[in-house]
């Protein structure tokens, strides 16, 4: 008995609300970041499922190039904060309001 | 068989995605998220994907997390007591999403069950079938994500390097 590909749709769906819940609510630069990782892997699982649901490899493959750009986007992410603390001392993120109008 | 696994995995990721959001500390909410990646990694075995179960245990769980880790440990942070008072944008943000969700359920539950054919594919296939298809259709898209490392990599170093500023400014 195999799962339906709903399952996995809805799965996605919860851990993405999390995510973005996470980004909205937290005040900790590094757990908005880790948020984002929440939502990137919510996308990841309905890229696997549908790609084997549709018994096509380009989901998969984009999974990998979608990988990558979490890679980057961390070390970029994090050398931001390693700056940002380094300036003011906090990663608080209502602490920081230079691009506020 | 297979509903139980993905029961089981669906309900760890759930739980732990929740904890990385509910947490406190920043420690504890980075190692719910390595639980996470495993337990991904685990419903990717299950999808016939184990390339990507490999990749997202090495990448994710090897390379990204202790990253997060290094820098947590770096900062020397206290925890945070409160969360963010943005309770009006979470509400605009995730009302929708909300009914969405309730609309995806809903939608799922009238829909017919499909019975689709389980694939036949080999345990060691995937890995060959994905590098076929990496470096014959994707072989550009491919190059190009090596330049994003690259760029990603002297952006990271620039940006955390003390002295660049420093000199800038004394110069």
């Amino acid at each position: 008995m195999t799962v339906p590909v709903t399952y996995y749709v809805i799965l996605s769906a919860v851990v993405f609300l999390t995510g973005m819940v996470g980004v909205l609510i937290r005040r900790n630069i590094i757990a908005i970041l880790l948020s984002v990782e929440l939502m990137l892997n919510a996308t990841n699982i309905n890229f696997v499922a549908f790609s084997e649901h549709l018994h096509d490899l380009g989901g998969q493959v984009f999974v990998f190039f979608a990988l990558t750009v979490a890679a980057a986007e961390v070390a970029v992410g994090l050398a931001i904060i390693i700056a940002l603390h380094r300036a003011k001392d906090t990663i608080n993120v209502e602490e920081f309001s230079l691009l506020k109008w | 068989m297979d509903q139980l696994f993905f029961g089981y995995f669906a309900g760890v990721i759930a739980i732990t995605a929740l904890l990385v959001v509910a947490l406190r500390n920043p420690v504890y909410s980075a190692l719910s998220l390595l639980v996470m990646f495993f337990h991904v990694a685990g419903l990717y075995v299950t999808l016939h994907a184990e390339f990507l179960a490999a990749v997202q245990i090495i990448v994710y769980a090897g390379a990204i997390l202790v990253l997060y880790l290094f820098v947590v440990m770096l900062l020397n942070l206290h925890r945070d007591d409160r969360y963010h008072s943005q309770w009006r944008t979470v509400a605009f943000v995730c009302v929708p999403l909300f009914i969405e969700f309730m609309v995806l359920i809903g939608g799922s539950i009238a829909a017919a069950p499909q019975s689709v054919a389980p694939v036949e594919t080999g345990s060691g296939e995937n890995t060959l079938a994905i590098g076929e298809v990496l470096f014959s259709t994707y072989l550009f898209p491919f190059e190009v994500a090596s330049l994003i490392l690259l760029v990603a990599m002297i952006g990271a170093i620039i940006l955390a390097k003390r002295d660049v500023g420093d000199a800038r400014s004394e110069g």
